[in-house]
């Protein structure tokens, strides 16, 4: 679903984020990626989501050669893409339900169809009821939640989160977790950049560890890795 | 494949999204919009204002034109019989509706009574005024071409001082009216180019405020189209909105202007009534109106939404 291969990116102001970086997500996988800030978390997912360009090395995803993927399809390639912001990025003047139909209005989905999918949606992150009301008035793991139900609306084979535990508490990160898991079950590929190693470890599932843009150490190996705040 | 059928469906079904949540958009900022809206308003009214203006100078002085003639004037030396028979000759020729002398006599009795300078005018030793005949043409015979052979057929009379057309006063107004006209078309020029500047300005602003929405839009798919399309309905939104106005102001001010027109034209004898701004103006107003709404908003959309692409995932 996601191959990276021998990627580099360098900045406009020289630094270089990725160097020479390989690694494999197949279709139906669930993932961690892992690192310090500035270890190049950010870089793989803008990459992936075509928020940037790899300075060499190509990045395939989803069968399709982004490094030739023209900027005119680019919105068609990130409908196929669900993303999960730390800092969840919902529309605060718009109820709940605005947000979440978001893809698929850009989509140009039937009316019809739009109510349907976003009451599935808030349904499979326990939101159902809350369609109408503002997001300002919703807890911060109740913001998330309306973020994972806005990236998953669509159906997408890929779903993409930075850091969606940031901003919670350790029984709101669980069950974040949960969710992202019950979706890798029916298919999705769910790849999941975070700083937090006590729920990597616990989740049991594969890490992609990055060390000053190279791959490093399993993290596993590695104690007092939880310093770090936010995303490299 | 997207059938026929679907593809309309969802052409309005993304054309009816946009629209309305342009126009709650617009509706929820209510007071900034009425300030762009009466902005423009005001700019489009102006040359409206200034072709209406022009449109019943001219119909006014439709009426005067109408009534264009010769006067004649007799040399000083001629008498008042030889003046009656040569105005009997005028009024035979052909193309000529009326002839009628104003006698010195009859003339100086006029003036005495008017001037107030009747002891003046008794220390004269003689009537210093000449007999006059004045010439209405029929109107099929009251062409620029037509009236100058009548005043060369007058002029060559031994009998005849000068002749005077009347219609060079006429003719001068009509080059002031086109001049004005002129006026009123760069004035309209000018002004369509401030709506344009005024809407790419406010929807250029509108387009910063609603950044983080636009970057969210894009990073889940929305094409540049789809994030300009509420930004074009807005500029036509304001435009309609701006020629309703600007139709609506030149209307209340024809509405307020009446009562004095009607006691000028009154004054000079005339029953002419001050028209207002026409169903076609309000027409050419409105799509007017529209058209620079929908191109500055998509001057201002297409140099600015390119640049905002999302920063982080």
């Amino acid at each position: 679903m996601i191959r990276f291969e021998r990627v580099s990116k360098r900045y406009p102001n020289g630094r270089e984020a990725l160097t020479d970086l390989s690694f494999e997500v197949d279709a139906g996988e669930m993932v961690f990626l892992t690192g310090r800030s500035g270890a190049g978390k950010s870089s793989v997912l803008k990459l992936i989501a075509l928020i940037e360009r790899p300075t060499r090395g190509q990045v395939i995803v989803n069968g399709e050669n982004t490094t030739r993927l023209p900027q005119r399809r680019v919105p068609q390639f990130r409908r196929a893409l669900g993303v999960v912001f730390q800092d969840h990025r919902l529309l605060m003047d718009r109820p709940v339900f605005d947000n979440v139909a978001l893809p698929l209005i850009v989509a140009d989905s039937a009316f019809r169809d739009i109510d349907k999918r976003v009451r599935a949606a808030l349904d499979q992150v326990g939101l159902l009821g809350r369609e109408r009301v503002a997001p300002l008035e919703l807890s911060v793991g109740e913001q998330q939640r309306v973020c994972i139900a806005r990236a998953i609306v669509s159906k997408p084979p890929l779903l993409l989160a930075d850091e969606p535990t940031g901003n919670l508490d350790a029984t709101l990160a669980a069950e974040v977790m949960g969710l992202f898991r019950r979706f890798s079950e029916v298919g999705v590929t769910v790849m999941v950049a975070t700083h937090d190693l006590p729920l990597v470890r616990a989740s049991g599932l594969r890490a992609i560890a990055l060390d000053d843009g190279h791959l490093g150490a399993p993290p596993a190996d590695i104690d007092g890795y939880a310093d770090g705040h936010t995303g490299g | 494949m997207v059938t026929p059928v679907a593809s309309v469906a969802g052409w309005s079904a993304r054309h009816g999204h946009a629209l309305l949540s342009t126009t709650g958009h617009l509706a929820r900022h209510g007071l900034a919009t009425a300030l762009t809206v009466a902005v423009m308003g005001l700019a489009l009214a102006l040359p409206l204002a200034l072709d209406v203006l022009v449109r019943n100078v001219r119909a006014a002085t439709g009426d005067f034109s109408e009534s264009v003639g010769l006067s004649v004037y007799f040399k000083p030396d001629v008498p008042e019989s030889k003046a009656r028979q040569l105005t009997r000759i005028a009024s035979e020729r052909n193309g000529v509706a009326s002839a009628t002398l104003i006698t010195a006599s009859e003339a100086l009795a006029e003036f005495r009574a008017q001037s107030g300078f009747g002891a003046a005018l008794d220390a004269l030793p003689d009537n210093p005024l000449p007999n006059v005949l004045t010439l209405r043409p029929k109107p099929d015979a009251a062409s620029p071409a037509e009236l100058e052979a009548l005043r060369s057929y007058l002029t060559a009379w031994p009998e005849v001082d000068s002749v005077q057309l009347d219609r060079d006063w006429v003719l001068r107004l009509g080059a002031i009216l086109e001049l004005l006209r002129q006026v009123t078309l760069i004035a309209g020029v000018l002004l369509a180019a401030g709506v344009l500047a005024v809407i790419g300005n406010t929807i250029r602003l509108e387009i910063l405020n609603r950044r983080e929405e636009i970057e969210v839009t894009k990073l889940v798919g929305g094409s540049n189209g789809f994030v300009r399309r509420p930004f074009l309905y807005a500029g036509v939104l304001y435009g309609a909105l701006a020629g309703l106005i600007g139709w609506g102001l030149v209307a209340v001010a024809q509405v307020a202007l009446a009562p004095a027109s009607l006691r000028l034209a009154a004054a000079y004898g005339s029953t002419f009534q001050l028209a207002g701004p026409t169903l076609e103006d309000l027409g050419a107003l409105l799509l007017g109106g529209m058209i620079l709404g929908w191109f500055g908003a998509w001057i201002a959309a297409s140099r600015q939404l390119s640049r905002i692409e999302p920063r982080s995932a």
